[in-house]
């Protein structure tokens, strides 16, 4: 049966008309370049927005009521090993192929690495602490956001490097949907008579990106704690 | 819920299962990809990672490419790795790309679970007369294994999860299926596309719970976390971090 099967893709082979890297290719597409490159910047930052407004809450909620760390960390587990495809596979026939389909599948995923994260960061305070911002009269809400949310920071920090990394190389995946941001770069390149300039382009540009949140958001994680630093130098 | 009656129809279909290109065929070459893929990854990581344990040298080493592949998205791996055209078509050139994403957690794990024995314990063995190789052989290794093992399974439902994305590449596997409804539009290949992620979902959670099951089983019995030891001296329990994929 045709039904199934593979996209039809030519065999690859050696050719010197089709360098990995072309000054004259990302000229002549540079809209195409800078259209999918923004918009992979924008979902990647949307998605790990989303992500942190729900998980940081869920992560308070699993440290104050401890029988819920358990199953929660565990349906997060479960989600997490389900493939990325499959979950655009779920979400598409309900949600449609649109931004929206891979927002969510993204937001999933980031939110467990928030979410375990977060939770090891409030675990990791110190109980003589906690002991003694109680006795300096905090009450539950206060201790959390003048103690216990500062002192988690750069596990918190941590979890959104991780997500923020897995989500610039997830969102290539988008291109089963058409919403791949850079990965339409690569997918352009397979189907266009596999266009090594394209793809090696989408590629490099992709990790680039991952890349260069990670750095900003450490810098950033460093500026916010700057206890941290002192105690390291 | 109209596409998940569908879904149930076509998986009720035996000829989607017997077809070529059908289900059970599509399994054996996932299967067969990502055994492959995970042999490559352990025959790389293994010695590497134990080695570097050992020596107490290259943790820096280990995490700089577990942070580098993270960075890198399976998909372009996958493309570049097929246009390059160095290890042929379809599913042979989905196997190294898988095998480069395994390594990563296999590598770390195993570093991880060598270096962390106690060294009052090495220091014991190396006082009783062993050389570095008994040390490696009969202390080190044995009291890494939760760890090792826990490498190989967080790569091996990696590398199962992620051989889904070899269809975007010719490579075949049961993300064939899914592609293929795509293919159909969502109207009409939205079932087929349900049925394909619920087989793919599957497969994942069960490669991950059989490789749970064995990795009990290979754990030499003193090193098995205790269900009610809560207080109690903790065993060992390795840190297992992958990618989604």
């Amino acid at each position: 049966m045709s039904f199934l099967g593979s996209p039809a893709l030519a065999a690859p082979q050696a050719d010197a008309s089709n360098p990995w890297f072309s000054w004259h290719y990302i000229q002549q597409n540079a809209d195409q370049i800078l259209t999918d490159t923004r918009f992979h910047f924008i979902t990647t930052i949307e998605a790990v927005a989303l992500a942190m407004i729900v998980a940081i809450p869920l992560a308070v909620l699993c440290y104050w009521v401890r029988p819920l760390a358990a199953p929660i960390l565990a349906l997060s587990g479960v989600l997490y090993t389900i493939p990325s495809l499959a979950l655009f596979a779920f979400l598409a026939p309900f949600v449609g192929v649109g931004v929206t389909t891979i927002l969510i599948g993204l937001v999933i995923y980031a939110l467990l690495l928030v979410i375990q994260n977060t939770l090891t960061g409030l675990q990791q305070v110190p109980e003589d602490v906690r002991d003694a911002a109680r006795g300096m009269g905090y009450g539950r809400l206060g201790m959390l956001w003048h103690v216990e949310l500062p002192l988690a920071l750069p596990a918190i920090i941590t979890g959104i490097r991780l997500a923020t990394v897995s989500t610039v190389a997830l969102l290539t995946v988008g291109v089963i949907v058409g919403q791949g941001g850079l990965g339409q770069l690569i997918s352009s390149g397979l189907h266009t008579n596999l266009n090594r300039a394209a793809i090696a382009t989408g590629t490099v540009l992709c990790v680039a990106l991952g890349l260069a949140l990670d750095v900003v958001i450490a810098g950033f994680g460093r500026l916010v704690t700057p206890w941290a630093r002192r105690r390291a130098s | 819920m109209n596409f998940i009656h569908e879904a149930i129809v076509w998986l009720n279909d035996p000829l989607n299962w017997t077809n070529p290109g059908g289900i059970l065929a599509e399994l054996r070459e996932h299967l067969v990809i990502s055994s492959l893929a995970v042999l490559i990854a352990c025959a790389i990581g293994l010695p590497l990672g134990i080695w570097f344990g050992h020596v107490g040298h290259g943790g820096g080493l280990v995490v700089a490419f577990s942070n580098t592949t993270r960075a890198i998205p399976t998909y372009a791996l996958l493309a570049v790795i097929y246009v390059a055209g160095v290890a042929g078509i379809g599913a042979a050139s989905a196997v190294p790309a898988l095998a480069i994403f395994g390594i990563p957690p296999i590598l770390a794990n195993a570093y991880t679970g060598v270096r962390q024995v106690d060294p009052e314990v090495r220091d014991a063995a190396l006082g009783m007369g062993m050389s570095g190789r008994q040390l490696l052989g009969r202390v080190e290794l044995p009291l890494a294994v939760p760890y090792i093992a826990a490498g190989i399974r967080t790569a091996a439902v990696q590398v199962v999860a992620t051989a889904t994305l070899a269809s975007l590449v010719a490579g075949g596997g049961l993300g064939d299926i899914i592609y293929a409804g795509f293919g159909l539009t969502i109207a009409r290949g939205g079932g087929q596309i349900l049925a394909g992620g619920l087989l793919v979902a599957v497969l994942a959670l069960l490669v991950n719970g059989v490789l749970g099951i064995v990795a009990h089983f290979v754990t030499p019995k003193p090193l098995r976390p205790r269900r009610r030891s809560r207080r109690g001296r903790r065993a060992a329990r390795p840190a297992t971090s992958g990618a989604p994929a």
